[in-house]
């Protein structure tokens, strides 16, 4: 942060678009499981998509302030788009994709207009009573869904004809990956784009938006369609690369999950969820393999820990920390 | 309606038993500034909410222009040229002061549903945000975040938000609330200094301050319109006197000659 007013307001824009170093580190950090870790990769493959999920909840919660505990209704549904197409004998992933995509995204455009007319904790309410819904309605038509057994049959063709899903994550992983990449690219335009900022202004002070003749139901319309079909991506992702569907993708501990990797990583700073994913994964894989049982009690411990000590959470108090490193220097 | 920027007709609203505007008639002419006063519980603020909107009225009738507003969102309103500020600041507090006119900007120009361009793009929006400030002397604070600017610079921004919409009538509640004399005399002569084309009624305690910057003055009490005149007659006026400038003069009688 300058202290000094710096004359020119459009190089002042210019300098908070500006891609970082650190953030070129990350992306190329994102790299070397390939390298270092490549027993790993289905694990990868999977935080991948995770963080995907949770980039997406951070859309709508670290952004324009809308609380979630829903946020896995849109990635089941992803999923099972993606899952019943393949196991009815369309198992091209990109197409997949597109179609999770368009489920998702009308699945959250229709939810978002109870979504816009309510605040805190009416909402966490809300969105919970989507999520459990869903997975009863998805519960009861076993027919469709194959209930609490999960879907069956579904068998993923190479992506572009070429490249085939292996044992070892390799293709899952790049996909993955690549998938990852693209969507933030358009995430992070869009949170520095003049959209970004009106959702800014709502999460600041949503009462004054009107004020300033700001249709904030609209916005909220918006950027809730956008974080669902995000959210239905990241399920497709999912049921393309494990092959795999079940009541769990858009189940409670899900969203419950997506949050806690979303504070822990930090709101509003897009890489949070990112970052989150990453740990809580990490963790949760080590944490099991020290004890199947008990890894949850860990887990409550690490984010305890970290609400305690950086109340925003890892990437909050990493920036805090280079503040006050470039303060001294 | 003719050529009035803002009228009001026949507006009543009671919370339970309490009447907090009753049968309220305005009609604000193009360019006019209004002064709002009467004390405190008679209502200036409330009838500021209906008139925006943010409170629905039992009855009555709302007209911006030629125009019946009376059924608008708060945004709806804005978005024609009916716009306020706020008595306690209510501001974006992590954003800066530019990016907080650069929005109102933008949503004016209905750009802000734009997610697929990046706010560099929008370099006229930033322009007239810029200008914006500079008019109001805050250009050079234009780039720190709002929290740590000074108050008086925060209800500076408050007047700039409401700008940015490009108002037709604008209401300020009570602009230089917490601001120091001297430079509530600063912020007046900004707000005296905006264009003939923005009608403008203040709420404003000061009665110097009412005085000097006021064309006209409307006195409300209880929920309703006790009188409309120039300053000079509502000086004048013993209702006036007896109700509200009475009490005022008395205090300043003591520091002044009466």
């Amino acid at each position: 942060m300058t202290t000094q007013a710096v004359a020119d307001p459009h190089e002042f824009v210019r300098a908070q678009i500006r891609w970082r170093w650190s953030e070129v580190v990350f992306w190329l950090a994102t790299l070397l499981p390939f390298v270092l870790a490549p027993n790993y990769l289905v694990l990868a493959s999977q935080i991948a998509i995770t963080a995907l999920f949770a980039m997406s909840l951070d859309l709508i919660l670290g952004y324009a302030g809308i609380v979630s505990l829903g946020h896995a209704a849109y990635f089941g549904i992803g999923s099972y788009t993606a899952g019943l197409m393949s196991a009815h004998g369309w198992g091209e992933p990109l197409t997949g994709l597109a179609a999770a995509a368009v489920t998702a995204g009308i699945s959250g455009y229709l939810t978002s207009f109870i979504i816009a007319r309510f605040r805190h904790l009416a909402l966490i309410m809300i969105t919970l009573g989507i999520g459990l819904v869903l997975v009863e309605a998805a519960n009861s038509a076993s027919w469709l869904t194959g209930g609490f057994d999960g879907l069956q049959g579904i068998h993923t063709w190479p992506i572009l004809g070429k490249f085939h899903f292996d044992l070892y994550g390799y293709t899952a992983y790049s996909y993955a990956l690549i998938a990852l990449f693209a969507i933030f690219l358009l995430a992070r335009r869009l949170i520095h784009s003049p959209f970004g900022l009106a959702l800014r202004g709502i999460r600041e002070n949503g009462a004054r938006m009107p004020a300033i003749g700001a249709p904030t139901r609209e916005h909220i319309r918006t950027i809730y369609t956008i974080a669902a079909i995000i959210a239905g991506v990241a399920g497709a992702l999912l049921a393309q690369t494990t092959e795999t569907v079940s009541l769990e993708s858009l189940g409670f501990q899900r969203s419950a999950d997506v949050l806690v990797m979303l504070i822990l990583g930090g709101t509003g700073r897009l890489y949070g969820g990112l970052i989150g994913a990453i740990v809580y994964m990490v963790a949760r894989d080590q944490f099991s393999g020290l004890n199947p049982q008990y890894w949850y009690f860990w887990i409550g411990l690490l984010l305890i820990a970290v609400v305690m000590t950086l109340p925003n959470g890892i990437l909050g108090g990493l920036s805090l920390l280079a503040a006050r490193i470039g303060k001294r220097s | 309606m003719s050529e009035n920027a803002l009228a009001v007709s026949g507006l009543n609203k009671r919370f339970g038993s309490l009447v907090v505007a009753s049968n309220v008639e305005l009609s604000l002419p193009q360019g006019v500034r209004y002064a709002l006063i009467g004390p405190n519980g008679a209502g200036k603020t409330t009838l500021i909410n209906l008139i925006t909107g943010m409170l629905r009225p039992d009855s009555g009738r709302i007209f911006l222009g030629d125009g019946d507003i009376t059924i608008f969102s708060p945004d709806e309103r804005v978005r024609r040229g009916l716009v306020r500020t706020f008595q306690i600041n209510s501001l974006f507090p992590h954003l800066t002061a530019l990016e907080s006119v650069a929005l109102a900007v933008c949503e004016r120009r209905r750009v802000a549903e734009t997610w697929w361009r990046e706010l560099t793009a929008y370099s006229s929006e930033i322009d007239e945000a810029h200008e914006i400030l500079s008019a109001l002397s805050l250009a050079a604070a234009g780039n720190r975040v709002t929290r740590e600017l000074p108050y008086g610079q925060q209800r500076l921004l408050e007047i700039a938000l409401a700008l940015a919409t490009r108002p037709k009538v604008l209401l300020l509640d009570e602009p230089a609330a917490g601001v120091p004399r001297d430079e509530s005399k600063d912020l007046f002569a900004a707000i005296a200094g905006l264009s003939r084309d923005i009608t403008v009624l203040f709420i404003e305690h000061d009665m110097d301050l009412v005085f000097r910057f006021a064309s006209r003055v409307i006195v409300m009490v209880g929920g309703r319109v006790l009188l409309e005149g120039t300053p000079a007659e509502i000086a004048s006026d013993p209702q006036v006197r007896a109700v509200y400038l009475g009490k005022a003069r008395q205090d300043l009688g003591q520091v002044r000659a009466p």
